[in-house]
């Protein structure tokens, strides 16, 4: 067996009162497509949300390559390649595609204590570039993204995933109020991040979803992980029966 | 073509631009011409600064997503402090720091107590406006000190200078400030993370930006650039008066908003704010050299706010609907 890239080891998250995760012990192996389903409320969000850096366990330990991590922030789970791209969309409406492309990790040509001068000129080569990787072909970088259809949204945040050479791409709902054609597109870039190496968990609550495009489904219930198989030795039928 | 055009109707300040345009063409026909006399643009713009400086400071806050109510009793703090200071036998550059000290102190507040308590800034520096209004009387005694001209350094602020004595020493600060915090805003990191945390906050702090310093320097910025506009109008007239600055907080935030500046932040930018300072000036100077009655003053500054958010809303929304294809053919 390779070295699972992340380990999640007897995690516990308590929200004012409510257990919302109940001791989650999960194995992430590099390179697969994992998908992670369940109802509102399962416990999925939290569990992301903690791997992410936005909020914190309770109780347990998580190791990324074989060593225990302590992901206090979105900076320190990014530093580690884990990125995250959130289904209210992790994109300024109001900013320009090659400005979101690099929020937080802005390329400058000079700086003092971590200010500094705007690299304009590669930010927005850079992001044409970053954007015809993953297969999406946009005028211009100057483009607002609040004008993009919510599909091409979500390909800029993966375009922005790739371009900082994660290692885990983590998709909340990523399809979630996306027209069929745009969620195929979707689905798509998550089958080609396995080309890349790239290791992806993908949440949805939209079964046929997950099973287009994931290797392995884990389903959680009320807190829990109730069900782990490979995509292949399971059904939809039987991930709705445990749900 | 198209597509430049599209973005010129996108830009937060061309219908300010258009309107200032159009308003300064009025006044000079109205006025048989004394508008843009030589004597006149220099009135205008010796007294521009002390406005223009604020609402610099209220635009980047609002960009961030932030409001400043305080920022019209800071203007009579901060020089209140420093000319108490210099009545006690202070030099003049000891008793300026610490006005402006007082300022940084205002600001950090403002941003401390609205970030840790997780409560509008409309409502933290509605509070910090009568505190800081009420500090002013406190530390004036009640009685407004007079400055001693001998010991400063006019040159430096008031006096005019340049070709032709155009401009007062104040209009270059205001000028290379303005371009270093427009700078700020348009070139840096900074600015960046300032129209992110303003533009979709959710988002910025997912992406890791220190949303709450962020927050906490423009309100430091803008509560500064307050105090020191005040400084620069003590200077020019000579002695503070406790009722500095009345009125200036919302003047400020109606330049900014008719600058384009949008109210729910991100949007914006300090051109904008300078222009819509420069357009409530036009039109309180304007107006006298028009002969209009000047108790309208207050009307058109209020109907001009108006008139520019809706012409902003309707250039946008004609901007936003041309069809321009962001799919590459």
């Amino acid at each position: 067996m390779t070295q699972p890239i992340i380990e999640v080891r007897n995690l516990h998250k308590w929200y004012s009162g409510v257990h919302a995760v109940k001791g989650v012990t999960l194995d992430v192996r590099p390179g697969e497509a994992l998908g992670l389903v369940g109802d509102n409320g399962a416990g999925k969000s939290t569990l992301i949300n903690i791997l992410s850096g936005l909020h914190r366990p309770d109780e347990g330990e998580i190791l990324v390559e074989g060593k225990p991590v302590n992901i206090r922030t979105p900076k320190d789970a990014m530093a580690l390649g884990i990125e995250t791209i959130y289904q209210y969309n992790s994109m300024v409406p109001i900013m320009s595609i090659a400005r979101n492309l690099f929020i937080g990790r802005e390329p400058l040509k000079f700086s003092i204590g971590g200010l500094g001068w705007l690299d304009l000129k590669k930010m927005r080569e850079a992001s044409v570039q970053a954007i015809a990787d993953v297969d999406l072909h946009l005028r211009s970088p100057d483009a607002l993204v609040g004008e993009l259809s919510g599909g091409q949204r979500q390909g800029v945040a993966i375009a922005r995933a790739m371009h900082f050479k994660s290692k885990v791409m983590i998709l909340d709902e990523p399809t979630n109020h996306l027209s069929v054609k745009e969620t195929a597109k979707v689905i798509g870039f998550v089958r080609g991040l396995k080309e890349q190496g790239v290791t992806a968990i993908f949440i949805s609550h939209n079964m046929h979803h997950v099973f287009a495009c994931c290797d392995r489904v884990v389903a959680m219930a009320l807190g829990k992980i109730v069900l782990d198989k490979r995509v292949s030795e399971t059904s939809i039928d039987e991930v709705h029966e445990v749900l | 073509m198209r597509r430049v055009l599209k973005l010129a109707l996108q830009k937060p300040e061309l219908a300010a631009t258009l309107l200032l345009v159009i308003i300064i063409i009025v006044f000079q026909v109205r006025s048989n011409g004394v508008f843009l006399t030589y004597d006149n643009i220099r009135g205008i713009m010796g007294f521009l600064p002390e406005m223009a400086l604020v609402a610099v400071g209220v635009t980047l806050l609002m960009i961030a997503g932030e409001f400043d109510l305080s920022v019209g009793s800071v203007f009579a703090l901060s020089p209140m402090t420093m000319a108490v200071l210099m009545m006690n036998g202070w030099a003049f550059w000891p008793a300026f720091a610490i006005g402006l000290a007082v300022c940084v102190v205002v600001g950090l507040v403002n941003g401390w107590v609205t970030i840790s308590f997780d409560i509008p800034s409309f409502i933290t520096t509605l509070g910090m406006m009568f505190m800081a209004r009420s500090l002013t009387v406190v530390v004036s005694g009640g009685f407004p000190p007079r400055l001693d001209f001998e010991q400063i350094p006019e040159h430096l602020f008031v006096a005019y200078v340049g070709p032709g004595e155009m401009f007062r020493a104040s209009f270059i600060w205001f000028v290379c400030i303005s371009v270093i915090i427009g700078l700020l805003l348009s070139r840096t990191n900074f600015g960046n993370w300032v129209r992110a945390t303003g533009g979709f906050l959710p988002a910025a702090s997912a992406m890791g930006i220190p949303t709450q310093r962020v927050k906490l320097a423009c309100f430091v910025i803008c509560s500064v650039l307050a105090g020191l506009a005040g400084i620069i109008q003590v200077l020019r007239l000579g002695s503070p008066l406790p009722s500095l600055g009345m009125g200036y907080e919302l003047q400020a935030v109606s330049a900014a908003v008719i600058g384009g500046t949008s109210l729910s932040g991100g949007i914006g930018s300090i051109i904008g704010g300078i222009i819509g300072a420069t357009l409530i000036r036009v039109i309180d100077n304007g107006m006298v050299m028009s002969q209009i009655n000047g108790t309208w003053f207050q009307f058109a500054v209020g109907a001009l706010t108006i008139f520019a958010v809706v012409g902003n809303a309707w250039l946008r929304k004609r901007g936003r609907a041309m069809k321009v294809e962001t799919d590459k053919k």
